[in-house]
């Protein structure tokens, strides 16, 4: 083959793999979420109450124990399940209880999820329980909210804050 | 007479898939071969191409590491700096390191690929592949966290859907992709941690190739200095026609729409929009399997290894020297001759390829007063079987223009060439015939002339079979071919599977050649056929 016609050749090859890392670098575009739609997730991780209930230790007992463990009561391992329902716009969508996590059950309860909402207006309500009482909720919270198309409305639950947070309505997403 | 060698296990269980991929892989390499030659075929090359944009990515991802700022915010305004603001060179860089990433992909995939199509993945030759598969995994880690760094609405997506997918399998104490609950769960201590990941993968994928070339001698890991011109020049023009870029910035208060997924490397979390994550886990879990398997699925014949016959072997090295394994050593003499070294093979190595035995200085057929019996052999293969073999195909010679065709099995099959005027012989590689044997059908009138056929030109099966074949004929590779054989009733003619016809018609012009010639005295140069125009070298 001619030497021009060679380096035409490896030129149109250049062309090709460069047009082929190019192209496939960032297209087709890929649609993960569509704009009429909002995304609500929950994400809670808390411990139940102990299983059992706590003694508290005599003051002979607790100078029994290395000074860097140390504390007023003895409580067993094992944490309750927690309950956690949500509901949007009066319809239940989460209830579950969620058993404590590690292998003596003394970890926290957790649930991360994510649902798909239509954006708009809505009526969100969300409870734990983390007690053994039998009915009721230790923790609730209900809320009327806007939520902007794209929008990613988080429900999260932190026991040192109050219980559930919710954010603050966002205006539309760009 | 018909293709008289045991053709290596794995050729007659080749899949059909394989043999698919083998057929496309040798058309094109066809048309490569013209473009390019072989010495600078792609297709050659893709593991040093490879290890070339492995550099690419490792230099300009200094520099872009030294405009690079660890923070939520800072990250992405730092690449937006460089991206438009110093677009001359720190965005050409970025591209760089983007595209040149992307190629390692492109280039593993169809290296693996090409292995796989061509059966050069399995036997002795496991440890090669099974060390490469790791490879593609710590090359997704470091690409991926590299995404991760920028921080812009893909990057948030990649690092949202990472962290549920990990999740999914419940081993860490707390959910990890809570840490991108909202803007204030996230620490700029984060960058700093995704930096070292994006720093320690390539330098843990560095390692891993270390060991992938272990049992090969003299790895290719440069491309020809042509080609990585070429490809580099490739990337500077792509980098300033279409600059790699952001996305907006990350905002974890809302969900991404629209992204512009790099598919090299991010085609796997559509898989998790679709599937759950656990299914993800379980299709990569098995393709994984798969991988580390492939060499056993099923499982094949290994050919016996070579073996040494210390009677015969002077320890000169050259079996060491020729092996492309390593599968060869040299050690202290354990018997009383008078030498300071044997051969010792590791069967575990040995591919049975036979150019040891090629290569022995006392692999020559016209030993008659002791047994053809080399200084190291192939049982199942023996030179002396070739011997008896190569006389009974002559025998059957008659005519005019007698032809002897020494093949290999990896190439251009070789029995529908065979006739009254034509005799094949078949050998696991081409380099395992010793250049005497050439001299031996010549001296002895077995035949008028001699075909060296074997694999295509700069891509042997057996790595070096080719190379070393062309230094042996040309005088330059121990054993040599002697001066007073005649070249111009030699005809090297490379040529693949695909190419049986080209062979077959520069098979028949050599001996309207040969018929041609009056009895000569010897030439010193070979003359070469032009198979497919692409195997021309004097």
């Amino acid at each position: 083959m001619l030497k021009v016609f060679r380096f035409l050749g490896q030129g149109v090859v250049y062309a090709l793999i460069a047009v082929l890392l190019g192209f496939f670098a960032d297209t087709p575009a890929y649609r993960h979420f569509d704009d009429d739609k909002a995304q609500l997730t929950l994400s809670v991780a808390h411990s139940g109450q102990h299983a059992g209930t706590c003694r508290r230790l005599t003051a002979k007992e607790i100078a029994a124990l290395p000074p860097n463990m140390r504390k007023p009561l003895d409580c067993p391992r094992e944490r309750l399940p927690v309950l956690v329902e949500v509901d949007l716009d009066g319809q239940t969508i989460v209830r579950e209880s969620i058993p404590p996590s590690g292998l003596f059950g003394d970890g926290p309860s957790q649930i991360y999820e994510n649902f798909v909402i239509p954006s708009g207006s809505h009526r969100l309500s969300a409870r734990l329980r983390d007690s053994n009482r039998a009915q009721g909720f230790d923790y609730q919270r209900e809320l009327e909210v806007e939520i902007a198309p794209r929008q990613r409305f988080v429900i999260e639950f932190r026991s040192e804050t109050g219980g559930f947070r919710f954010p603050a309505a966002a205006g539309p997403r760009g | 007479m018909k293709m008289d060698a045991v053709p290596y296990p794995g050729g007659r269980s080749v899949s059909l898939v394989q043999s698919g991929l083998r057929r496309m892989f040798e058309i094109v390499e066809a048309w490569l071969d013209r473009i390019f030659g072989p010495a600078w075929n792609p297709l050659y090359q893709l593991g040093a191409l490879g290890f070339f944009y492995y550099w690419v990515v490792a230099i300009s991802g200094i520099y872009v590491y030294v405009l690079f700022d660890t923070g939520t915010t800072e990250a992405y305004d730092s690449v937006q700096y460089m991206t438009v603001d110093q677009w001359y060179l720190g965005g050409v860089m970025r591209s760089l390191h983007r595209y040149a990433s992307d190629g390692m992909i492109l280039m593993m995939v169809v290296h693996m690929l090409r292995e796989f199509a061509l059966d050069r993945y399995r036997g002795a030759r496991w440890f090669t592949w099974v060390t490469g598969t790791p490879i593609l995994w710590l090359v997704f880690v470091a690409g991926i966290s590299g995404y991760w760094m920028v921080w812009d609405q893909l990057a948030q997506y990649i690092a949202i859907a990472s962290t549920e997918w990990f999740d999914w399998l419940g081993i860490f104490g707390e959910s990890i992709a809570r840490n991108f609950l909202a803007p204030h769960s996230l620490d700029d201590r984060f960058f700093t941690l995704l930096t070292f990941i994006h720093i320690v993968a390539p330098l843990l994928l560095l390692l891993v190739l270390w060991i992938h070339l272990q049992r090969v001698t003299k790895p290719r890991i440069n491309p020809k200095r042509g080609l990585a011109a070429g490809t580099f020049l490739m990337l500077v023009a792509l980098s300033f026609v279409k600059p790699a870029v952001s996305h907006p910035p990350a905002d974890l208060a809302a969900v991404p729409g629209v992204l512009n997924l790099d598919w090299f490397y991010l085609s796997a979390y559509p898989l998790m929009d679709t599937f759950s994550y656990g299914a993800v886990w379980a299709f990569a879990a098995i393709l994984s399997f798969m991988l580390f398997a492939l060499p056993w699925l099923p499982p094949v014949r290994r050919p016996a290894a070579a073996v040494v016959d210390l009677d015969n072997c002077n320890g000169c090295e050259r079996c060491a020297n020729d092996c492309p394994f390593n599968a060869i050593l040299m050690r202290p003499r354990s018997d009383t001759l008078p030498f300071e070294q044997e051969a010792s093979v590791d069967a575990s190595l040995c591919v049975a390829c036979g150019i040891c035995a090629g290569s022995c200085p006392t692999s020559t057929p016209f030993r008659r007063a002791s047994d053809l019996i080399p200084g190291i052999d192939l049982p199942d293969r023996s030179l002396r079987v070739l011997r008896d073999r190569l006389e009974v195909a002559a025998a059957g010679l008659a005519g005019d223009a007698r032809v002897i065709v020494f093949g290999c099995d990896h190439a251009a099959r070789l029995d529908t060439l065979a006739s009254n005027r034509i005799g094949t012989l078949s050998l696991p590689c081409i380099a395992a015939l010793p250049p005497s044997f050439i001299d031996y059908v010549l001296s002895r009138d077995l035949a008028d002339g001699v075909v060296i056929t074997g694999c295509r030109d700069g891509e042997c099966f057996n790595r070096y079979g080719v190379a070393w074949m062309e230094a042996r004929m040309a005088g330059t590779r121990d054993p040599y071919l002697r001066p007073r054989v005649p070249r111009e009733r030699i005809l090297t003619a490379w040529a693949a599977g695909a190419d049986r016809a080209a062979l077959a018609k520069a098979i028949e012009g050599f001996r309207t050649r040969l018929a041609a010639q009056p009895a000569s005295p010897p030439s010193p140069r070979t003359p070469r056929a032009k198979i497919d125009g692409t195997n021309t070298h004097a």
